[in-house]
């Protein structure tokens, strides 16, 4: 029905145009000059009748089916919801829809029956009711549109206006994603910070994020104490970095001043492809491949790997970050005039010399940006972590241990069904919440390090 | 020549870069160490990447093949009913005939253990060639089954027959009889096709990716379909349009920041958003389109600009000059120039997109589904998804379904990036 709505309104807004155009031809036709070209006139028909119906389809959509929901939810038998979670509700009404549906388990009762036939009934009508709707929208603006067309209209600045907005609003929209981000997340986290204080969250060195199944349950008290969860993060992120910065630089200087120009043509596509890779490959890679061989070579040498240590998840996080920082530094080096090269070299500075004491120390704030920017992705990683590292949270910062991550948690606490009511799902919003202002704090820094840097030499 | 001058008195030591010395030599050997560091850091990224391709491929080629059996099967009418169809004991009609090729094998005791050679999936074959043809009752017909898993993974090697028995997942009795099949002639290998063509399954000898694909393709059309535009206007707008004032300045600070916030975040506000707030279904691809457009426009805007700044100048004076409105200029002239480099950049995106994992794991995108789903709106994995459920998965079989998966999806991307720098190399114009 969706899909009809938007055909009906792809046809009239073609139709608008036509109808607009052929208008405006006749008046050209009988000699008075028009203020806009014919084509303009058909365009503001066409965007008379897209924008707003457009735009009353998305509001539809988004707003019928929770009205409609919860007009059956409504509907019930009084009481029926006494008592009951929000998770019990959301049972019911899912039995409702798989109902209305046609898929029956076992013998349901006559007023959820009832209930899922009205559900049928409430969605058949707001069906019928778009397409009126859009009908009867089109048609009112395709007259307007046509009563615009007379010789003095100005018909180019008026689509123009149109279009203007609406990339205006295309542009504002990134806007909105961000306010969108943050709202979610600060409304579930003081959903949970009401649940739990925000000290033990920030302060507690105990994280066992579970739920009570019954009241009287022994130890059933989760601790969301948040400190082993970030330690872990860090301890992985440590181990990335450590890998990652020295390889990442040196194949920087060397690709920026010692390689040719045909080394640079293989190297540069083959590290383009390593940042091409997705992380869930990376992840895999590392508990095929690397855990195994770490955990074995600890045997043989008589130490003790745990299965999924900080160190496989951390190496291989490694390995995917030495593109992104090569390439940062890769360009803060040749973005180094070449005065200081020149001036270095005819001093009779090797090469070596000139880009450790010239060249890299006048490129300090972009590779720092990038390690910067190679660390907020470090933290933010999530599917390496999530295969190769562990469940559990320690307080513990050897890399041979297993350790937990944020990112892991975040998807471990909200895998499978979830229900907005209990600490257990909304500590997942806490955690992300830390997560996006840790790694916005690290980019916001970074990007303004670069910026800077590169007004110096403009 | 300073020194004919100074005929007869010692020279002051001068040091040259031409003349040997041991400050010198120690000064060349500090421009090899860097230049070993160097190289030895590219052995070293170029090793790793050979070992993760090198891993994949060994693991995942023998996903490629799959080990059958032949049968002459009997479709005997009175375990296959014409009016019972689709039911019927087709699971008993298929051993019957794997017992008949294994005279060894006693029909009533060992039945079930004989049973296990095939997949559980094979009664199903039959079935279906019995439904689209009723007129094969009665009749001998020879179909080709998977083997199930244990007994592929024999085949294949990836079991060893030299392991003892007590920790190997077929036993001497079954490789006895598999061997007789062998001897037979009926087992064969050929391409495993339904990598392709069947959906998820709890069996790896049955479970394949097409699902995952079909889930795949809707996200990423859906996702494109809300990028692509959405990014192109954004873009316009910022670069030839908007006033340079606070508000522009926010714009382009918070797209920047935006192509760096976390994937994991985006799918804590698909979770929040769409899922709770506005009751969008579970695990359905549109969500997850919409999820990685949302994470695909800074990317999209990014490239546009940069590809819109790459247009000289002197293209929107002359169109002006001939009497070109400002939004003509843009749509007329310079968006066509530029199309090249905002399509590079949008695949470049669309195949970052494609290898998201995250945020669709938070919107449910990892349930287990097996079918494909045909709208947008119905439940479905996506490849990514898919190899992470198969990585989870503890048979031996789904280890080298999973690099197949993954080989797949390189497959796609290096697609994808070849397009990308075959638009940039073919269309892309220096002025």
């Amino acid at each position: 029905m969706i899909l009809l709505a938007f055909i009906i309104l792809f046809v009239a807004a073609a139709i608008g145009y036509v109808i607009n155009i052929r208008a405006a031809q006749a008046i050209r036709d009988g000699g008075a000059p028009l203020h806009s070209l014919v084509g303009f006139h058909g365009m503001f028909s066409a965007l008379v009748v897209l924008v707003p119906v457009f735009i009353l389809i998305l509001l539809w959509i988004a707003l019928a089916d929770p009205l409609i929901q919860r007009l059956v939810a409504a509907s019930l038998p009084e009481g029926t919801f006494d008592g009951l979670g929000t998770g019990a509700i959301q049972l019911i009404m899912a039995e409702i829809n798989s109902l209305a549906g046609g898929r029956v388990f076992g013998t349901p009762e006559d007023w959820k029956i009832e209930a899922a036939e009205r559900l049928v009934g409430y969605e058949r009508t707001a069906d019928i009711a778009l397409v009126v709707v859009v009908i009867i929208a089109v048609i009112a603006l395709i007259a307007f549109a046509r009563r615009t067309v007379i010789a003095e209209f100005r018909a180019r600045q008026g689509s123009e206006g149109i279009m203007l907005r609406l990339m205006a609003f295309c542009a504002i929209f990134a806007i909105f994603v961000t306010i969108a981000i943050v709202f979610a997340l600060v409304y579930e986290t003081s959903k949970f910070f009401s649940m739990v204080p925000i000290t033990e969250f920030l302060f507690g060195l105990n994280w066992e994020p579970q739920i009570p199944i019954r009241a009287d349950q022994i130890a059933a008290e989760g601790a969301f104490g948040a400190v082993p969860v970030f330690l872990g993060t860090l301890v992985i992120a440590s181990v990335a970095l450590i890998v990652a910065i020295p390889i990442g630089l040196m194949t920087a200087i060397y690709l920026n001043e010692f390689a040719s120009r045909r080394v640079r043509s293989v190297v540069k596509p083959f590290l383009e492809i390593l940042a091409g890779v997705p992380t869930v490959v990376y992840g895999f890679f590392a508990i095929l491949v690397v855990a195994p061989w770490l955990r074995s070579t600890g045997a043989s040498l008589g130490i003790d790997v745990a299965s999924n240590t900080a160190l496989a998840a951390g190496s291989v996080m490694g390995i995917m970050l030495i593109p992104f920082i090569s390439s940062f530094a890769d360009d803060a080096l040749s973005a180094v005039p070449q005065s200081l090269r020149d001036g270095a070299l005819a001093l009779g500075a090797t090469r070596s010399e000139t880009m450790l004491n010239v060249l890299v120390p006048a490129a300090i704030p972009g590779i720092v940006g990038g390690i910067l920017l190679a660390v907020s992705r470090a933290i933010g990683e999530t599917m390496i972590v999530v295969m190769a590292a562990g469940l559990i949270a320690r307080m513990t910062i050897n890399p041979l241990d297993s350790v937990t991550a944020v990112t892991v948690q975040i998807v471990t606490l909200l895998i499978g069904d979830t229900a907005f009511d209990n600490p257990k799902t909304l500590s997942a919003f806490a955690l992300g919440m830390m997560l996006f202002i840790i790694t916005l704090g690290i980019n916001v820094l970074a990007l303004r390090i670069v910026r800077k840097y590169r007004e110096i030499y403009d | 020549m300073a020194d004919t001058t100074n005929m007869g008195a010692p020279a002051p030591h001068r040091i040259s870069l031409t003349e040997r010395s041991p400050a010198v030599a120690r000064r060349k050997r500090k421009d090899l160490i860097l230049q070993g560091f160097g190289l030895l850091a590219i052995f070293i990224a170029f090793a790793v990447m050979f070992l993760l391709f090198a891993s994949l491929i060994r693991t995942g080629h023998t996903a490629f093949v799959q080990t059958h059996v032949t049968l002459d099967v009997y479709v005997d009418p009175a375990e296959i009913p014409l009016d019972g169809l689709p039911r019927g004991g087709f699971q008993d009609v298929v051993t019957n005939a794997l017992i008949a090729k294994l005279p060894s094998a006693d029909e009533d005791s060992e039945r079930r253990a004989v049973r296990n050679i095939i997949s559980n999936g094979a009664q199903f074959y039959l079935r279906d060639r019995v439904v689209a043809d009723p007129s094969l009752i009665g009749q001998t017909i020879s179909i080709k089954v998977p083997v199930s898993d244990a007994y592929d993974q024999l085949h294949k090697g990836s079991i060893s027959r030299d392991t003892p028995e007590a920790l190997r997942r077929v036993n001497d009795e079954g490789i006895a009889w598999f061997d007789e099949l062998i001897a037979d002639g009926a087992i064969s290998k050929p391409l495993n096709f339904s990598l392709i063509t069947n959906a998820d399954s709890r069996f790896p000898e049955l479970a394949g990716l097409r699902g995952a694909l079909v889930g795949s393709f809707w996200a990423l059309l859906t996702c494109f379909v809300i990028a692509f535009p959405t990014g192109i206007g954004a873009a316009i707008y910022l670069e030839e349009f908007a006033p340079k004032n606070k508000v522009s300045d926010l714009i382009e600070v918070n797209i920047n920041n935006l192509a760096a916030v976390p994937s994991v975040v985006f799918g804590l506000l698909a979770l929040a958003v769409f899922l709770n707030y506005l009751g969008m279904p579970r695990s359905a691809p549109f969500v997850g389109g919409l999820t990685l457009a949302l994470m695909t426009m800074p990317t999209i805007i990014i490239a546009t600009r940069a590809a819109l700044k790459a247009v000289p100048p002197s293209i929107r004076e002359a169109a002006l000059g001939v009497g070109a409105s400002k939004q003509q200029v843009v749509f007329q002239h310079v968006l066509p120039l530029a199309m090249p480099g905002i399509l590079t950049g949008t695949i470049i995106g669309l195949a970052q997109a494609l290898g998201e994992t995250a945020p669709l794991l938070l919107i449910g995108m990892n349930a287990f589904i097996t079918s494909a789903a045909s709208t947008p709106f119905e439940a479905a994995t996506a490849l990514p998804t898919q190899i992470f459920i198969w990585a989870d998965s503890p048979e031996r079989g789904f280890v080298s379904r999973t690099s197949a998966a993954i080989l797949v999806l390189l497959t796609f991307l290096i697609f994808m990036n070849g397009i990308a720098i075959y638009l940039r190399s073919k269309f892309e114009r220096r002025w």
